[in-house]
This record gives C-alpha cells, structure tokens and sequence, in this order.
C-alpha cells in the first residue's frame, strides 16, 4: 500500500507483469489461430458440402400425385372417375407415443381395427419424416371433429386427395378392376420416382393392365420451409401430367341388360364384334362392388366375398374353364372340312350309340335311337353326336387340336387384362403333364363334342366364334378403343393387332354357318324360335356340357330341370346378323339344364340390347328378304 | 454534523466534475469498441429479422454501458480498488440471492428487479479479476502458497454458485478471469504445471457432480451425430450456417439457416453464426481481429499501469474478454461443446453487454491514471 515500500518490487514487478502479459497474448492468439483455422476449414474446405447441407435443410421436395385416367365405355359413359375426398395422414416422427395418440385419436375420428392394421403396415415402408395416411375418406363430421381437436394431435393432419370412384359400381368389377392401397410387393415393382406421393395402384384388370398409361406422371413443388418444416413459399412448380384416359370398346348398356339377363345365375357372358375383336360386353356373375377396395376393404366384407359359395371375385368370363360341350361341334366340323376328312354334303349315320371299332364302349347320342343319316349342316343343327364322334375319331386328337389351337383353345387370347386363363385343350402333351396314364382313343372320340379334358373360358369361345363369322378372320379382343391425354385432347385410336385368317375355303365356312343357322330357324334346331321377332337372323351354337361323367351306362331318367341344372353346364353361342355378323356372343351358365332352353335366352336380350335397341345411327341395314340366302346346302330356313 | 455533511459534499463535487470533465478515455480502444458495437448491432438487426425492438433495447444498453464506461473512466484506480471489495460481496450476495428466488429458463440465473432483470453471474465477470487483483495488490509477487489458496478460495465460492445455477460455462469463464489474474500476478509456471495436474486429476470427480445435461453437452460436443435433433442440433445447424457462408458469405439479412429458424439462439449465444453466415471468411477473420486489437489494446494499457492491481486487472480482464471471445468461437465452429457463453458485445443481452463496458472504463481509468514515464 505504501508507494515508498512498492517502489523498488516496482520496476522487476512490471518486467515480470509484462512477461506475463505477452506469455498470455501469446497462448490468446495461438488459441485465435486455432479458431481462425477452424473457420478457414469450415468456410473454405467444407463450403460446398455445408452448402448442400444448408440448401438440403431450406428446401422440400414435395410431390404431386398425378391425377389417374378417367375410363369411359363406348359411348362416354364416365365408369372410373376421380373424386375429390379427404384423409387422415400422421408423420411418425412427431408421434412420441404412437398407441396412445392412436388410442386418443379414435376417440375423436372412429378407427377400426383394420385402419390401425393397415396404417402400422404401412409405416414401415415409409420413412419416418414422411406422411403415412391412417384413414381414408373422412366423412363431413369426422373432418369437424377432428378440426376442432387437432392442437392435441400435432404430426397428424387432414389431407386432401383424390380418390378413385367407380359410380356403376359391381357392374365392371371383372373389367375394369379396382385400384388399391400399395403394398410392400407393389413398392419392389415400382418405380419410386414415379410413385411419390401416391397411395394407390390399379390391383385386377384394366386399372392394374393400363397401369403405366393411366398413372400419368408426378409433379414436384420445391417448396422453402422453417425449421419447423412450415413451408413458406414455393420456389419451383412443376405440375403433374394427368395419367391418359382411356375409351372402351364396352358399351355400358349391353353390360348392363346382359348382367339383368343372368338374374343373379352364376355364369359369364362375352360380346364381342367379329369384324375387329371389340369387346361389346363381358360380364361375370356374380360380382362385387370394386368401390370397397378402393380405400382398403374391411375384413368382415373381404372374408364375405371369400367364403361366397358363388365366388364372386372369380373372373368367370376369362378365368372360368368350362367344357364346352357341343359349342365346339361347328368349330369341329370345320375342321373336318378344311383338313379334308369330310365334305358338306358328306352323311354319318346315327343310331344312338357310337362304337370304336374293337371297343365294347359306347358313345351316346342325345336322341335315344339316333338322328339317322345327317350331313355337316343337319349334324350342327340338330347336334348329333355320332357325327362328331366319327369325325373326331377319323382326325385324330393331333390333328384336332392342331386345328382348334388355331382358334384359339388351348391359350389365352391375348386380351388387354391380366391374368387370363388359357382354359385346356385336350392332348396327349397336355395329358402326359399332369397324369401317367396314356392318352385313350375314347377321349379322342369325346373330345369330338366337347367332353372330358376340355376347359374353355367363355372369353376364348367368344373369340372362336367371333372368327368364325367373320370369314375366318380373327382378331385379338380388346377393351381399350382409344386413349387421350386429357378431357380436351383427342382421342388416339389404339391399333390392334392384324388380324389372321384361319380358314381357306369360304364354302367350308358358309357350310357351318349355314348349320348354325339351322340351330335357330329349323324346327329341329337345339335353339328353334330364339329368333322370333328378332328384326336380324341369328346363327348360334347350344352346348350343354356335363358337370360330372356317367357313371354308368343306363340312360338317366330323371328330366326335372333342377336336377339337370345341377348336373349341366348351360352353354349358347351366337353372332347375328347372320350374313353381316357385327356380334358374337358367347354365354355360359354355370347352373343351367340345357343350353337352348337357359343360356340362348341371355344370349337374345344381349342381342335385342345390341342391335334392337342400338340407336338407328348406328343400326345396320334390316334386310328385306331374308330369304335370299336362305338355302345353302338344301336346308330349309324358317323364321 | 456539518463539518462532515460539508466534506462529504465537497467531496461529491470533487468526484462530480472529475467525472463531467472532459474526458481522458483512450481513443483507439474506444474506436474499436464502437466498431465492435456497430458490427454487433448489424449483425443483431440482421439476425432478429429486422426487430427494431431488440435492436433498439440493445443500442439503449450500449449506451447505458457507454455512459457508465465514461464516468467509471473517471474514477481513479485507488478509488476503484478501494471499492472494489463491497462489489465482490455485492455480486456474490447477489448470486446467493438468485439462488433463493431467482428466475430463468429452466436455470435460475436471472434476478427480475422490476423494469430491470439482469444476470447477478455476469458482474463477477468483472468483479472476479477486481477482487483478485485487489487480494494481490499489497501481496509479494509472485504469490506464495498461502496467497493461493486464498485467491483459490475467491475464485471458487462464487464459481461453485453460478455453476449451482446451472450456469457451467459463465462459471468457468468467471474463474478463468481470476486464474487469469493470478497468472499475471507472476504465478511460477512449475506452480501452474502443478495446479495443472491437479486439475487433470481432480476431472473424472467433476465429472460425477455434473448435471445430465451438462454431460449431454459434452457427449454431444464429442459426438455431435449421436443427437442430431437434441443437443446435437445446434452444433450441427450452427456448423452448416458457417460452412455455407463461404468466403465472401451469403449477403446481409440473406443467411437462410438464421432467417428460417435452423440456428437456434440466433440473436444469442449462436449470433457468430450468422455472422459466419452473412459475412463469410471475411467477416470472422475481421472480428475477430478486431478483438485481437481489443485485447492487445487492454495489454498494453495494463503494462503501462501505474501499480499492481491497475495491471492485474486491466491485463485478467483483457485476457478473459479474449477467452468469451475464443470459447465462443471455438462453440459455433464446433471445436467447444455447447457452453452457453454469448459472443462478447455481439450477441443480445443487456448484463453482459453493460457489464463488459462497464469494464472497459476500468480499463479506460488505468489508461488515465497511467504512470507518466512510458
């Protein structure tokens, strides 16, 4: 304290202090160094990736789903549309207690079980920063409730979307399918990039086969958030392209009066215009409402159509397999024309029962002592199996089938849907896969009318027939006419494939039809009288196929329909006009007695729904006469 | 009664007209100090998002700090040193009183005296090293055992409150003033290797009294990616706000990390940041240049101190201004853990920034009282 005492500690006391001082600068500016260089590092070595960094955090990605394709029928019916709803969507990392936010939320938006099932799945195929929707749908008081309690539920939000409707409802469940929420096994198989953002895909039929068209491509918003991820102004726009629309070759008014002619009998009917393999109509019965599907269909309704004794999610038009029974009697007898084991005009004599020479086996006519001698023509008129047996006997099953696969039996007709079964055509190949028994000639034998191994859907009769009357000349069938890229844009036409020719001598031809004819205008035809005030002629084809093989010789006496429905498959196929078909149609009914008197009727609405009620713009020219061809042959024709 | 009522107020006129005379303050650390404050304020606005509120509440502080700079600069250092005991016990007093009924943000470091709430902890930062220097001042240097113990003791109590806040990084910038102090006091370097080892000893104990949090800190400063949206987070986001600053820097007010809210305590502890953000390499390296200059400026000044305590102080709280000035630095650019501790006149805060002038009249008080030889 005493300057006089301080003084001479002084001088050595302020060297020391500034020592010290440039000691304690220097450890200062060492240390400054240090954190200069930290930020030489930073700033100039590591710019560009905290650059990237810094962008990555300002700016989100966020995707816009493209809006899906509308599909319309032939006439612009709108049959999958697009329509505007709202759902529940949780973003996972902000749910610190997920069960119990769950077990509060449904007390506010009902939550069935099979909502949590489906939305716990669904987490795990999303990344936890993204947006996993719990609910789809919400209803008008849902979307209230939820708004007035969202503060308690950060992290969940009501979204709105677009979602897929289908207003006919079960009526093309078969065609047009359902789209469905995407699953694990959808996410392997598509592209991510093109399905950011969206939460459904087409599951069956059309929606799943034009999936690529109708889906369109995603647009992308990049989109500057805050930390809290509150996005604060868009910085680039690119709009999503809608996916293309698609125009179909069916015609909703037919479906409809052919879904109304099955009243509710379990069976399948397809419509197709020979002259370019439009698809008129295609109908199942029965069916189910693909609007269930849509935003996830609950257990109760899914295990209802599982255990349907009727199995309603069965594609029965291009997935049933049916014999075909005598519906492949005319394509039978055309080969026999064309590989030259018969003629027209050439007779078989039918007694009841054909033997195979050196078997003690018979096989039966339908008629108890025989039709007598029939020709080509009266043998498909009045279905007389003796005809066929011989026929298919002389031929052989090689030959038989080499000329049916032509036709299309024996494999899928190549129809824009999935899935499609190719039915069986009876061979020995076919034979030897699934059995160790040899081939027998009496399959051979009935094979010739359509018995035993044979399963034919009734899309590939269709098909068949569909050749048959149009010269020979098949086309592969198809649902989609003509896609457009928008409401506004036109419509481009989908090429079909070119079109083959099956047959080679048009009087063969004009010899089955002219037997086809006979089943519906000869008093002894299988279908006499369908076409009674029917302003066209039809020529058609009944078949009633056995559900299970006798099991003994005896001829069965018990005629009641119920018991024969039980045992048969109804079958009818047709095409009309006759001589300028634009129809052909094929029906089977699973549950019907006989083809002419339960499967040709359905077969008439369809036609009177086609051609009687087509608009007249539309309608082809009534013949005058239709007596002009009404000999071919030496066969009577009456109306 | 009268006599003394007279020498009292004579007295006060005395000190009056000392301190509203023309002032003697040291013209280039005042220049910089006012740079620094613009630098601060520019950085603030920008960092606020254009608040004019808190640009405005911190220019009134600084010109509180101002005004008390002038007039501390005033009072000579006998009179400072002589005080300079009633402000330590002030100060920790205050401290014990946050203990009992202090307020904050999850830490009771704030003491809310109606229009005026202030940290008790940053007036050790001054009254540290004056306490020190004053302990030192009439002592023989360098300082025995015995001196060390004491200083120890001055250091350690009112460290051990703040730390008791919880407040670590404050508490350890308290300390390193006054050790500061006593390293300028001539403290031998065997005894600083000594105390050194000690410490280094003494670590795995601390390390059991820390809270969690504070051991968070440390993890997460050791590994930042263990945590990236805890405690990690604000290294990370503060790293990424420097790092894409470049060179140059993004521009004024065009810093997105701050502007859309990735930094956290952007307008505090994390505002050299956005500096980092907004001005790039340029701007630290001018900064901190400009502290570099500060500091030199306070050492030079304490050289030329007339006694002990004068250079003991100046020269600690030159020193331990750097340290803020390092640590957070270090803090930001992620080669600290995340200690709290705010960017010296930059970052928005009233106590610290008053408090700081309020030193830098001290150290303007020893430049006017300085030893006429130089």
């Amino acid at each position: 304290m005493n300057p006089r005492r301080e003084l001479p500690d002084g001088r050595t006391e302020s060297a020391r202090f500034g020592r010290r001082a440039l000691a304690g600068l220097a450890i200062m500016l060492a240390a400054l160094l240090v954190v200069a260089g930290r930020f030489v590092y930073l700033q100039v070595y590591e710019h560009g990736e905290y650059s990237t960094r810094a962008q990555a955090n300002r700016v989100r990605l966020r995707h816009l789903p493209p809006p899906r394709g509308l599909i319309y029928d032939r006439e612009g019916k709108l049959l999958a549309d697009n329509v505007p709803a709202f759902r529940l969507d949780v973003v996972p990392d902000k749910i610190r207690h997920m069960d119990a936010m769950l077990q509060r939320l449904s007390a506010v938006v009902p939550l069935t079980d099979d909502d949590i099932r489906r939305f716990k799945q669904s987490l795990k195929q999303h990344r936890p920063f993204e947006s996993v929707p719990l609910k789809f749908r919400l209803t008008e008081s849902e979307m209230d409730r939820f708004a007035v309690n969202a503060w308690q539920f950060p992290g969940v939000s009501i979204q709105p979307y677009l979602t897929r409707n289908y207003p006919y409802g079960p009526e093309f469940a078969h065609v047009i399918g359902y789209v469905g929420r995407i699953d694990e096994n959808d996410l392997k198989r598509l592209d991510p990039d093109r399905y950011a953002g969206t939460t459904h895909v087409g599951k069956t039929g059309l929606e799943k086969q034009y999936e690529d068209i109708l889906h369109g491509t995603p647009g992308y918003e990049l989109v500057e958030v805050n930390a809290a991820q509150r996005p604060l102004r868009v910085l680039q726009h690119v709009a999503a392209k809608p996916g293309e629309n698609l125009y179909l070759t069916i015609d909703e008014r037919l479906q409809r009066a052919t879904i109304a002619a099955f009243d509710g009998r379990p069976g399948a009917a397809v419509a197709i215009d020979p002259r370019n393999g439009d698809v008129l109509a295609m109908v199942t019965v029965p069916d189910f409402d693909p609007n269930l599907f849509v935003n996830g269909i609950s257990q109760g309704d899914y295990s209802a159509l599982l255990d349907d004794p009727d199995k309603p999610l069965l594609n029965r038009a291009m997935r049933g397999g049916y014999p075909p029974g005598s519906t492949i009697k005319p394509f039978i007898g055309l080969a026999g024309l064309e590989l030259g084991f018969r003629n027209p005009s050439d007779t078989v004599l039918s007694t009841g029962t054909f033997y195979i020479p050196g078997y003690s086996r018979g096989f039966r006519d339908d008629q108890r002592y025989g039709a007598g001698r029939v020709d080509l023509v009266q043998a498909i008129t009045q279905s007389v199996n003796t005809y066929f047996y011989s026929l298919a006997y002389k031929m052989g099953i090689q030959r038989l089938d080499a000329f049916l696969s032509t036709f299309g039996f024996g494999r899928p007709t190549g129809i824009d849907l999935p899935d499609e079964s190719g039915g069986v055509l009876p061979s020995p190949e076919w034979k030897r896969k699934i059995s160790r028994e040899p081939w027998f000639p009496g399959e051979t034998v009935i094979a010739g009318i359509g018995q035993g191994y044979w399963m034919v859907t009734p899309l590939q009769m269709a098909h068949a027939l569909a050749a048959l009357a149009d010269g020979g000349e098949a086309h592969t069938p198809h649902l989609v006419r003509a896609t457009s890229d928008g409401p506004d844009s036109p419509e481009l036409p989908v090429t079909p494939d070119p079109p083959r020719q099956l047959t080679h001598a048009p009087a063969d031809l004009a010899a089955v039809r002219q037997g086809m004819l006979g089943v519906v205008y000869d008093p002894r035809g299988t279908a006499y009288g369908l076409g009674d005030g029917f302003p066209y002629r039809i020529a058609g084809k009944t078949g009633t196929a056995e559900r299970y093989s006798r099991t003994t010789n005896a001829y069965n006496t018990d005629k009641s329909h119920a018991y024969l429905a039980k045992r048969h498959r109804a079958w009818f196929i047709c095409y009309a006009p006759a001589d300028h078909p634009q129809i052909a149609i094929a029906v089977a009914l699973e549950a019907g007695a006989w083809g002419g008197s339960d499967a040709a009727p359905i077969a008439r609405k369809m036609l009177d729904a086609w051609l009687a009620e087509t608009p007249p713009s539309q309608r082809p020219p009534v013949p005058v006469t239709a007596s002009a061809e009404g000999t071919v042959a030496g066969v009577p024709v009456t109306r | 009664m009268n006599a003394l009522a007279a020498t009292l107020s004579t007295r006060a006129y005395r000190l009056g007209r000392r301190i509203f005379s023309r002032p003697r303050i040291d013209l280039p650390l005042a220049v910089a100090l006012c740079v620094l404050a613009a630098i601060g304020l520019t950085v603030l606005y920008s960092a606020s998002d254009l608040n004019n509120a808190m640009l405005l509440g911190q220019a009134t502080r600084f010109l509180i700090g101002a005004v008390l700079l002038v007039a501390i600069s005033r009072i000579p250092p006998t009179l400072l040193r002589a005080w300079t005991p009633w402000f330590y016990f002030l100060s920790v007093g205050l401290l014990l009183v946050v203990m009992v009924l202090g307020e904050g943000r999850g830490a009771t470091r704030w003491l809310d005296l109606g229009a005026l709430r202030f940290q008790p902890s940053e007036l050790l930062k001054l009254s540290m090293p004056m306490m020190v220097a004053w302990y030192l001042h009439p002592r023989r240097l360098p300082p025995r055992w015995r001196d060390i113990l004491v200083v120890g003791l001055l250091i350690v109590i009112p460290s051990a409150l703040i730390v008791k806040q919880p407040d670590l990084g404050t508490a350890l910038l308290v300390a390193a003033a006054g050790v500061f102090a006593l390293f300028l006091a001539g403290l031998q370097w065997w005894k600083i290797g000594a105390m050194l080892g000690a410490l280094a000893a003494a670590a795995p104990v601390a390390w059991h009294f820390l809270h969690d949090y504070q051991r968070e800190r440390v993890l997460t400063f050791l590994h930042p990616e263990r945590d990236p949206l805890g405690s990690g987070w604000h290294i990370i986001q503060s790293m990424i706000a420097v790092g894409s600053g470049g060179i140059l820097g993004k521009g004024w007010h065009h810093g997105t990390q701050s502007r859309l809210e990735f930094l956290p305590e952007h307008t505090t502890d994390f505002i050299f940041a956005v500096l980092g953000e907004e001005f790039g390499l340029i701007g630290v390296l001018v900064l901190l240049a400009l502290y570099a200059f500060i500091v030199g400026r306070c050492l030079w000044i304490a050289a030329n101190a007339r006694d002990t305590y004068s250079r003991i102080l100046a020269g600690a709280f030159g020193l331990a201004f750097f340290v803020y000035v390092i640590v957070n630095g270090g803090m930001i650019s992620g080669l600290l853990p995340v200690v709290g501790v705010p960017l010296p006149l930059v970052s928005y805060g009233g106590t610290s920034a008053v408090t700081l002038l309020a030193g830098f009249g001290v150290v303007m008080s020893i430049h006017a009282h300085r030893k006429w030889v130089a």
